[in-house]
């Protein structure tokens, strides 16, 4: 597949690193690591790495859409962060920026996020 | 080459045709082919995103809505170039779409449980100039929309 899911634990954030192309294809896939890493590692706070993606579609939305609402529901904060012009307008288009906030890279939303906690 | 295909390509123009299972893993292919197809007009690199980007809504959305995910259904694109415009119709031979007004709202998705997010046809008549949709409930929905590659025109102008 032509898409790689990366999980880190960090302390109570998780970190998810996505590699190549996120579409209807390779969007379950996803859904399904993210939400047992979410489940398995009791993970409060969740940053999406974005540097190696690729690719992005309104699929990829979908999935980032419904992660945002697990971790919302368990009491946790999810941000992105390595956001490229194209994913940028895609999240721009659908007012995803609205409630997803964006960092530079992992440690300042990491550091971020350790505020929260 | 037939007479008949001579006779289309004598044109300055240059076309394609493409017709593939409707399998999800199809969707990379198909916007992969799509923009190598469109290399010959030089576009630049977010061009050549908008367009797989388009490819992959319409394609997608042939897929899950059109065929319901039925692996036998068949998918149809092509794609035409004249002078800087490329001009890309994809078709299924599926569902339809019976409210087409409402299907073209941004965030409407009627397969929510699926976590659509409804932005296909926004994406789409977003990152085209021209965008227009046919549908007929029962026998398919044919998109056709068109993009001005402006790098040539930047560059030799
Ligand atoms: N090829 C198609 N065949 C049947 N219905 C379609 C087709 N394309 C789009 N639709 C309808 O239009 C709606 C909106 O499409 P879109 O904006 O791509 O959102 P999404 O795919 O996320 O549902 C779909 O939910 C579906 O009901
Ligand atoms: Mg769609």
């Amino acid at each position: 597949m032509n898409l790689q899911v990366e999980l880190e634990h960090h302390r109570r954030v998780l970190i998810v690193r996505l590699r190549g192309e996120l579409d209807h294809h390779t969007a379950e896939a996803v859904r399904t690591k993210m939400d047992e890493a979410i489940q398995r590692g009791r993970a409060e706070h969740l940053v999406l790495s974005l540097e190696d993606l690729t690719f992005m579609d309104s699929s990829g939305l979908g999935v980032i859409l419904g992660r945002y609402k697990v971790i919302k529901s368990l009491g946790g904060k999810m941000v992105v962060c390595h956001v490229n012009p194209s994913v940028h307008r895609l999240f721009e288009l659908s007012g995803l920026f609205k409630i997803l906030a964006i960092y530079e890279n992992e440690r300042t939303a990491l550091s971020e996020l350790e505020v929260v906690s | 080459m037939s007479e008949k295909l001579e006779q289309i390509s004598d044109h300055d123009g240059n076309f394609m045709t493409l017709q593939f299972a409707s399998r999800s893993e199809n969707e990379a292919f198909a916007r992969v082919a799509v923009a190598a197809f469109v290399t010959q007009l030089d576009p630049t690199m977010d061009e050549l995103t908008d367009l797989k980007t388009v490819v992959s809504e319409a394609v997608t959305n042939c897929i899950i809505h059109g065929y319901d995910n039925d692996p036998n259904g068949v998918v149809t694109i092509t794609a035409r170039i004249e002078e800087e415009i490329v001009t890309i119709t994809i078709e299924d031979k599926g569902n339809g779409i019976e409210d087409l007004e409402l299907a073209k709202q941004p965030l409407y998705t009627s397969k929510p449980e699926l976590e659509r997010s409804g932005m296909g046809f926004t994406i789409m008549e977003n990152f085209m100039d021209e965008f227009e949709v046919v549908s007929n409930l029962g026998s398919g929905t044919h998109i056709r929309m068109k993009k001005r590659i402006e790098s040539k025109k930047a560059l030799y102008n």
